[in-house]
């Protein structure tokens, strides 16, 4: 669990049993059997929305698929139970199992992908699954009723216990939900929602986490279907693959709040009720009622508040409370030993070229980073110093050439992997995360380097010391300021306990004495041991850092040496102010 | 099997392959226009085909205003005309609903505004089937031909294998390539097929060149809209179909599209037409219930083995 959730768990799980203690009450009063119905599919539908928004709403990987797992859960237990005679008391977990399972295949491949071409991959999956299904010839399936035993095959003839079933699931999947939010799990989610490669630049294994979101995803969302089918006792293809069931997740999810516990449940309580009704009052005339209002809720939904009702009645009702005070260390920790390599310089980098199509953006570029030591890196626009940033921490692949840490090669690893080795890195244009709190912001740097919760907490918290952002720590990162958001990201590459900062143009954009303020920093880092490659234009900032200086033109080194000695090479003026200007120079 | 019913059963694949997938690469173009220019995900699109296949019906059956064309002229003449009465929904869709999640509205906001986009088109694409269940009715219909039933035969080609080609299917492949021809000389050539190729390629800067980009975007939705409602028309004169069609080939757009290369018009031609060319050579090996499984595959193949490079930037700036 992180820092400080306990007062807000608490007050979930009080919130929970409250209100699953009236729902059953309310349930348990209802005689009219349709009514009854209905009140057995709010949970699962809820509980179905619950499963989408984990991957979707948290991680924002967009599901329009979310069927497949739904109905592989109804085909499982329906199934088994058909063929097997197995208890869907059993045959619910089976087919979580199965749902878990179909995730990872459907993940492996779909992952790939990426934005919209997710959302439609997904599409795909529970579509071809239907028509095999049809061609299987399991046009209609129903489950045998047993009269002997009903309860022990989850059949009952008073239609109250199959609320009590459903609301038990949908409690179960909530608080799944509950622990993934208050964990490094929902946070790690959050954060590539909002800039995936800012998540791997901080050490998070993305693809990692997407594929857990989606695993227990698929569980929830097919036992959310076993259990839609005990209900309705007989399941087609149509009825729990097709294109509502999928959008059902979306809809409730959507309307009720994205990325919110409880936005599922207020969607599906407010919706399913509204839909199904409307479908039993006007059905015969108007067939297609139910679909429509679905379609008109989330487009009117979409268009006045994004978020969902959840997130609008909270921020107009019940402003958030004020940032909590920075939280105080609670241990000391030691930050990771800066040790030498026993021969040789820290990063050493040796040839390293890579091409866009005939151009050469990298053209065997050498040099070498000394422990403690700041190393600049200058070079007009264009001439491939993001380029090199982004081939030494794993953005871009090498052609050729070497770059190894304190002896350890870095190329060939992925971005959250040279993360790990103990690479910080920020951004030309400031990759935040806008809506996490600044101190979450950072916090994920310190769980990208894998510390543990207490530990990430006190890191991030130096962190912010360090950069002098405390005071600023419960503010969103969207209301930051350019200097602030520049410190900010600064701070999330210092959690992670980096050997090696590279700084790509942290002083863009900057005032002058804002400038000041953030060198002010790196000079204090360099008290500390830190060891930095920062990409500046400016030579006037950069003679004041930098102990060394790398030139870049064209995409090679073009000089190296003493910040003196470089600013006076002939070349290097060439490069930045043209021959012509040399040439008047000389007259 | 002997070899000359197979050597017929092959010609005939392929010959159904070229003109199924002219009308398709048609179909493409519409969404291709919309992502191209616009980098908006329409997922009502099938919706979109579908609304093509009813317009073209209630133009030219029953009391229709076309009616008096016939049943030869008349629904290719139908499938034409449905453009426009789709253009003119999709520019009216694209005012009160897309232009809200798309454009310079969501241009540089944190995913481009994909996500409402997907979202609002998904309400949209409901809506329309739905909808059409309601106004239209789920009974499977056609715009009756008497061409449809009528076929040129070639051949016998080696021994008695005959190429027989649908004279339906044979005119709606000649208008579906003559439209495109159209559509392409129009983006190359007109004004305002370059004020729709510069708010595609860099809108803030269109719109420092005085162009009207929002204008220009509900031009081009309109336009995608229309042009995939035509190949709906002309579909429907071989096809029976209800509401319900769309979900069926909206999958069939996004594999043409993607194929072709996210973005390229011309690409999205030439993938549409290899869908419909895989997908009628498909019927040969499997069995018909399998075939839309078959399509969905295929996708998911493509949009697999073919990641980012053919189809948009692969490596954002950082």
């Amino acid at each position: 669990m992180r820092q400080g959730a306990a007062p807000r768990l608490k007050r979930d799980l009080t919130a929970l049993t409250i209100g699953s203690v009236i729902y059953l009450a309310l349930s348990a009063c209802v005689t009219n059997s349709y009514y009854q119905l209905i009140m057995t599919l709010v949970p699962i539908w809820a509980v179905f929305g619950v499963s989408w928004n984990i991957l979707s709403g948290y991680g924002g990987q967009l599901s329009f698929g979310h069927a497949s797992f739904f109905g592989i859960g109804a085909y499982t237990v329906t199934l088994a139970l058909v063929y097997w005679n197995l208890t869907p008391w059993f045959g619910i977990p089976l087919g979580m199992a199965v749902g878990g399972i179909a995730a990872v295949l459907i993940g492996l491949p779909t992952f790939r992908l990426r934005g919209h071409y997710f959302a439609l991959a997904m599409l795909a999956y529970p579509l071809a699954i239907l028509y095999f299904l049809q061609y299987l010839g399991f046009q209609e399936v129903s489950m045998p009723m047993h009269r002997d035993h009903p309860a022990a095959f989850l059949e009952f003839t008073d239609p109250r216990l199959y609320t009590v079933v459903a609301v038990g699931v949908l409690i179960a999947g909530i608080v799944v939900c509950m622990l993934i939010e208050n964990s490094r799990f929902g946070l790690a989610l959050l954060a590539l929602r909002q800039n995936e490669l800012a998540a791997e630049a901080a050490g998070i294994d993305t693809r990692r986490w997407k594929m857990r979101a989606l695993v227990v995803s698929g569980m929830i969302a097919a036992a959310a279907g076993g259990v839609y089918a005990c209900v309705l006792l007989i399941v087609t293809p149509d009825s729990v693959f097709g294109m509502l069931v999928s959008a059902q997740a979306v809809v409730v999810t959507l309307f009720g709040g994205v990325a919110s516990i409880w936005g599922p449940v207020i969607g599906a309580a407010i919706l399913v009720p509204l839909a199904e009704s409307l479908n039993a009052e006007l059905g015969n005339v108007l067939p297609g009622i139910q679909g429509v209002v679905y379609g008109g809720a989330i487009i009117a939904i979409m268009l006045a508040s994004p978020d969902g009702l959840f997130w609008t009645v909270r921020d107009r009702w019940f402003p958030k409370p004020p940032p909590a005070p920075i939280p105080p260390l609670r241990s000391t920790v030691v930050p990771r030993a800066v040790a030498a390599p026993a021969s040789g310089p820290l990063l050493r980098v040796e040839g390293l070229s890579r091409s866009f199509g005939g151009l050469r953006a990298v053209s065997k570029v050498s040099f070498a980073v000394g422990t403690g030591e700041i190393l600049g890196i200058i070079g007009p626009n264009g001439a491939g110093k993001t380029t090199l940033f982004n081939l030494l921490n794993g953005v871009l692949s090498a052609d050729e050439g070497t770059a190894t840490l304190a002896g350890e090669t870095m190329l060939g690893k992925k971005v959250h992997q040279v993360c790990r080795m103990g690479i910080g890195r920020t951004f030309q244009v400031v990759r935040s995360f806008p809506r996490l709190p600044l101190i979450d912001n950072v916090i994920v740097g310190a769980y990208g380097a894998g510390l543990p919760d207490d530990q990430a907490n006190d890191a991030a918290v130096r962190a912010l010391h360090l950069v002098g952002l405390q005071d600023q720590s419960g503010i969103d990162a969207g209301q930051l300021t350019n200097k602030q958001l520049r410190l900010m990201e600064l701070a999330r590459a210092l959690a992670g306990q980096p050997r090696l900062l590279l700084l790509d143009e942290t002083l863009a954009g900057l005032g002058r004495d804002e400038c000041n303020d953030v060198l002010d920093v790196l000079a204090r880092l360099r008290e500390q041991g830190m060891t930095i490659a920062i990409i500046e234009h400016t030579m006037h900032a950069m003679m004041r850092i930098a102990d060394r200086f790398v030139v870049l033109d064209h995409g090679r080194v073009l000089a190296s040496g003493l910040p003196r000695d470089v600013v006076e090479d002939r070349a290097v003026i060439e490069a930045y102010l043209g021959k012509k200007w040399l040439a008047k120079q000389d007259a | 099997m002997d070899l000359e019913s197979l050597i017929e059963n092959v010609l005939n694949a392929l010959a159904a392959g070229i003109t199924i997938g002219c009308i398709y690469g048609l179909m493409c173009i519409g969404l291709g226009l919309i992502f191209g220019i616009m980098k908006v995900v329409n997922f009502a699109q099938g919706e979109l085909l579908m609304l093509g296949m009813f317009s073209s019906l209630y133009l030219v059956t029953g009391g229709g205003v076309l009616a008096f064309l016939g049943p030869f002229i008349g629904p290719f003449v139908g499938a034409i005309c449905a453009g426009p009465i789709v253009f003119v929904f999709g520019a009216l869709l694209h005012k009160f609903l897309i232009s809200r999640v798309s454009g310079l509205r969501t241009a540089g906001s944190i995913d481009d505004g994909h996500f409402g986009q997907l979202i609002v088109t998904l309400g949209i694409s409901l809506i329309l089937q739905n909808g059409g269940l309601i106004v239209f009715g789920s009974t499977p219909v056609t715009v009756r031909t008497p061409l449809a039933s009528r076929a040129i035969e070639i051949g016998p080609i080696y021994g008695d294998a005959t190429v027989f080609l649908n004279k339906a299917r044979l005119i709606a492949c000649a208008v579906a390539i003559i439209v495109a021809i159209a559509l392409y000389l129009t983006l190359e050539y007109t004004r305002l097929g370059k004020a729709l190729r510069a708010a595609a390629d860099n809108p803030t800067a269109a719109t420092y060149m005085g162009i009207d980009v929002n204008r220009t975007y509900r031009i081009a939705f309109g336009a995608g809209c229309g042009i995939t409602a035509i190949a709906g028309g002309l579909m429907a004169t071989y096809l029976s179909f209800g509401p319900f069609i769309g979900l069926d080939y909206v999958i069939i757009m996004y594999s043409g599209v993607v194929l072709g290369g996210m973005g390229s018009i011309l690409g999205a031609f030439w993938g549409g037409l290899t869908v419909g060319f895989v997908q009628q050579c498909s019927a040969l090996v499997l069995p018909p219930q399998l075939q839309n499984a078959a399509i969905f595959v295929v996708f998911l193949l493509i949009v697999m083995l073919r990641p980012q490079g053919l189809f948009g930037r692969s490596a954002e700036r950082a």
